[in-house]
């Protein structure tokens, strides 16, 4: 039986990129040095802390409770002692830091006590109270506590549930993997939700370049003997994983912007909450891992089932960042957020790291005027004109454009994918969203207020950023200048003893060079003994770490300090 | 780059004004053809005026010359001028044209993507207002070879008159005008039999469809390619066709056929090259049709009724004068707005 299926307006083709991180199964990380696991990651209110260093504590055990009426709970992804609770960095473009409770593995990855529940016998309102506690939120970027998502509408039951397997950005596979390799336990936090939700039918859209996911699911389906859930094949177009596109294509209904689709008798989940869900309610087991793709510029790109914490450079050297690399995102090319460092941590809404190269995403031709093509207005799935947004937004006319319906945009940057002028559309909707929520503060609501700090920092970074990068060139021109010199005049002691950590300017990079060139090679050969076996090789493995970091710190002695950065 | 999409497709201004570029060859190659190789020294002449406007210009306001100039939207405006002037037009006003248009009507309101009037056309109107006479005089096909050709363009003194004529569309309103006086000797004769003549072809002027069949191809090619949209030259043929339609149907030894209309002028180079023009025209789906009907019945009534041998460069200008008002109301609901 063919469904009939809805078109969305716009939407691009930018290269999948996918079948690189796919060709291997779901692989775990070995236990990191420390987690650093940041109370705040979901949607909502500040989750507090419930330990203190010195603290021992056990895999699964709530570090955050849930705080207000939208919160979430936090809990240890693995067994140790807390080390300290303190703001650490974040994964996120502004550079901020948020309160983050360290954690020490022990190494035993002991669970403490877990509380399962019957989903079928418990009232709903305690259902919902479990799942807040037991942090599910939604896997597919957006991070918003799922037990709130989980009340049916007005009407007290729901016409269709969706769950979204559509994966739209560029990279991203993990929800892929997750489908071929556990659908069969999806389905049963599915079939959970539906209950919860008291969902007429189920439809689970998946782009129609995942085949093997789309069969996964039905072969679970039928092995399940549920009825009313069918798994749907959709085109491939980006942003058919956006909820409200998804909702669209599978059922026709377009929610607009600002109203609940459960008003619309629909509902949306991603793939990997409901897995979460089956993990919370089979189990116990509360959200303290999730499956992350690593993907780009990369050896092996592939899938990691990665505990929450986890430094992010942690996971990447399993696939071999490639030495050009410059920069992790976060999430896809479309939508992800370039990130500050590279040891932040793994969090819930880290569906995929990123690893980028100035060759893999160049940075963007010069930017040229509009030429009011419509390029833009073509490729919105929101049906906006997005050159009169700009234009207004430009002229920093934000009454006009929010006529034009700014805030209807979802930031998916097709618009700015197709500008044959290059311009950087959705950095200017993004600027115009948090100066209105700048300028509507007494208004706005305490996280409308966080992410116009958020935006505003981010602007100053940026600001900050192209200044410091300005000053490293010409740094990097004096250097040169100085090498020049130097090589020119006499001869050298740092050159001759090139092993020595004396900070001497000239040959310093140098240095610098072979010293990394040789804590990676021995990495290298450390890993490749490992390689086979993963967790029984964990202190080999750390030991490799440790000697690549202690590399770099000698080698950051030897970098003479330059002049003027 | 900070911030997402860290990718983009491969497009530029350039390469959309090289496709634009590439999709007139067709009709030059037609125009040669027929009306001889002077129009190549036109476009050359347009080309190398509008770069150094453009040049000049960039310097003085201080932006990024080889950016701006490899843009190739200078040379787009200069080949519509080329194309839309008479190909024997004197070179200092081929020069002077370009020069307005990029000077003042593009560049003196903000460059690229700001001017609310296509440069080319009001260029034209600007010209044919200031030298009536010399933008009337368009040879027919074959009759002049390129030396005497270049001698009009580079030599001083005229005698045109004797030589050249109106185009197929002036004479033959002048024609229809006179057959529809008593006491003319060309009265009762109907467009049909007044364009036996040898300056006619099949069905506009000799050689000009062939031209013009030309600009077509090239301007289906730009579909393909999506440059442009059906909307603004389906609508601007159409609404052509269908004024020109009803008068020649209620009276047709008054006015030319439909046909005739299409395919002479710069019906074609109007449809695909000129209304296109993103910056100067409308812009949603509806605000297009819109304006390139428009665009159609005011072409068909300034040839039928006005002055000018042709009409698509005042009802371009006219219409571009409209955009605001067309693209503010035909805002196309949003998402989760619509009314099904
Ligand atoms: S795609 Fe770029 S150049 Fe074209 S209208 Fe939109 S903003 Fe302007
Ligand atoms: S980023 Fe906003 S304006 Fe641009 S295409 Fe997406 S929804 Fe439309």
């Amino acid at each position: 039986m063919l469904r009939k299926l809805f078109k969305f307006h716009g939407g691009v083709k930018p290269q999948t990129n996918k079948v690189q991180s796919t060709t291997q199964p779901i692989a775990p990380v070995p236990l990191p040095e420390r987690l650093v696991i940041p109370l705040h990651q979901a949607v909502g209110g500040h989750p507090r802390p419930l330990v203190a260093p010195g603290d021992k504590v056990f895999k699964g055990q709530r570090i955050g409770g849930a705080d207000g009426s939208l919160s979430s709970a936090v809990h240890a992804s693995t067994s140790g002692i807390v080390r300290d609770v303190a703001p650490a960095l974040m994964p996120h473009t502004s550079g901020l830091t948020t309160l983050s409770v360290v954690i020490e593995p022990d190494g035993e990855d002991r669970w403490g006590e877990l509380d399962k529940v019957n989903y079928r016998t418990t009232p709903p309102d305690e259902l919902r109270d479990f799942l807040r506690d037991a942090g599910v939120v939604g896997l597919g970027g957006a991070v918003f506590p799922s037990y709130a998502k989980l009340k049916p509408g007005k009407e007290g039951r729901l016409k269709t549930l969706v769950i979204n397997g559509a994966e739209c950005e560029p990279f991203i596979t993990c929800d892929d993997l997750l489908m071929r390799e556990r659908a069969a336990d999806m389905l049963k936090g599915i079939v959970a939700m539906r209950h919860m939700l008291q969902a007429e039918e189920v439809l689970i859209g998946i782009e129609d370049n995942k085949p093997e996911a789309v069969a996964a699911v039905q072969t679970a389906i039928a092995a399940s003997g549920q009825t009313g859930i069918e798994a749907v094949a959709i085109p491939t177009r980006y942003p058919a994983g956006g909820a409200k596109q998804l909702i669209r294509v599978l059922t026709g209904i377009e929610v607009p912007h600002g109203r609940r689709s459960t008003d619309f008798g629909v509902q949306c989940f991603n793939v990997g909450t409901a897995y979460s869900i089956f993990e919370a309610l089979e189990f116990g087991r509360p959200l303290i891992s999730r499956v992350v793709t690593v993907a780009g510029n990369v050896d092996l790109p592939r899938n990691y089932e990665v505990l929450i914490g986890t430094p992010m450079d942690h996971v990447v050297r399993l696939s071999g960042a490639r030495a050009d690399t410059d920069r992790y995102i976060m999430g896809g090319p479309m939508m992800g957020v370039r990130l500050p460092a590279f040891d932040v941590p793994v969090v819930k809404a880290t569906n995929c790291i990123l690893v980028g190269s100035p060759a893999l995403f160049p940075p963007p031709p010069p930017e040229m005027p509009c030429i009011r093509c419509g390029e833009c207005a073509k490729a919105c799935p929101a049906d906006l004109a997005p050159f009169e947004m700009y234009w207004f937004s430009r002229s920093k006319n934000f009454g006009k454009a929010q006529e034009y319906h700014l805030f209807d945009c979802i930031e998916c940057g097709c618009c700015s994918f197709v500008c044959p002028s290059h311009i950087p559309l959705v950095d200017y909707f993004r600027f115009s969203k948090s100066e209105i929520w700048a300028r509507e503060r007494d208004k706005s609501s305490s996280d409308a207020a966080r992410d116009r700090f958020e935006f505003k920092n981010f602007r100053q970074e940026r600001e900050k950023q192209e200044k410091a990068e300005k000053l490293a060139a010409k740094a990097a021109a004096t250097r040169e200048k100085v090498a020049a010199d130097s090589q020119a005049g006499t001869a050298n002691p740092a050159a001759e003893a090139p092993d020595t950590a004396k900070p001497t300017a000239p040959s310093a990079e140098d240095t610098k060079r072979a010293l990394i060139a040789a804590a990676m090679e021995k990495a290298r050969q450390q890993k490749a003994q490992v390689a086979p076996k993963n967790t029984e090789q964990l202190s080999a493995e750390t030991q490799a770490d440790i000697d690549a970091i202690e590399a770099r710190r000698a080698v950051s002695a030897a970098t003479p300090p330059t002049p003027d950065a | 780059m900070i911030n997402s999409p860290f990718v983009r497709k491969a497009a530029s201004v350039q390469q959309v004004m090289l496709q634009v570029l590439l999709a007139l060859v067709p009709g030059i190659a037609a125009y040669v053809w027929f009306f001889g190789a002077g129009i190549l020294v036109q476009l050359a002449l347009a080309s190398a005026a509008a770069l150094a406007g453009e040049a000049a210009m960039l310097a003085i306001r201080g932006k990024p010359k080889a950016l701006f100039l490899g843009d190739l939207s200078a040379i787009v405006t200069a080949w519509l001028i080329a194309l839309t002037f008479p190909p024997i037009v004197p070179w200092w006003l081929t020069v002077t044209a370009t020069l307005l248009a990029i000077v003042v009507v593009k560049q003196l309101y903000g460059g690229l993507g700001q001017n609310p009037f296509n440069p080319a056309m009001a260029a034209f109107c600007l010209m044919i207002v200031a030298y009536p006479a010399l933008m009337s005089q368009w040879p027919a096909a074959g009759q002049l070879d390129f030396s005497s050709q270049l001698q009009l363009i580079f030599g001083g003194a005229r005698q045109v008159d004797a030589i050249t004529g109106a185009t197929p569309l002036d004479a033959l309103r002048t024609a229809l005008r006179a057959a529809a006086n008593p006491d003319s000797q060309l009265h009762g004769l109907r467009a049909a039999q007044l364009m036996d003549g040898p300056a006619y072809g099949m069905l506009g002027g000799k050689g000009g469809e062939w031209v013009t069949l030309g600009f077509l191809l090239g301007g289906l090619w730009l579909l393909q390619r999506r440059i442009i949209t059906w909307h603004i030259p389906g609508a601007f043929c159409l609404a052509l066709a269908a004024s020109a339609g009803l008068l020649w149907a209620v009276r047709p030894e008054g006015f030319a056929s439909p046909v005739f209309h299409l395919a002479s002028g710069g019906a074609m180079l109007g449809a695909f090259f000129i209304l296109t023009d993103p910056v100067s025209g409308a812009t949603t789906p509806r605000g297009k049709l819109l304006f390139a009907a428009g665009a159609g019945v005011l072409t068909f009534v300034i040839r039928a009724f006005g002055a000018y041998p042709d009409g698509v460069a005042f009802a371009t200008l006219l219409m571009n004068l409209c955009v605001p008002l067309i693209d503010m109301n035909t805002q196309a609901p949003v998402f989760g707005h619509k009314k099904d």
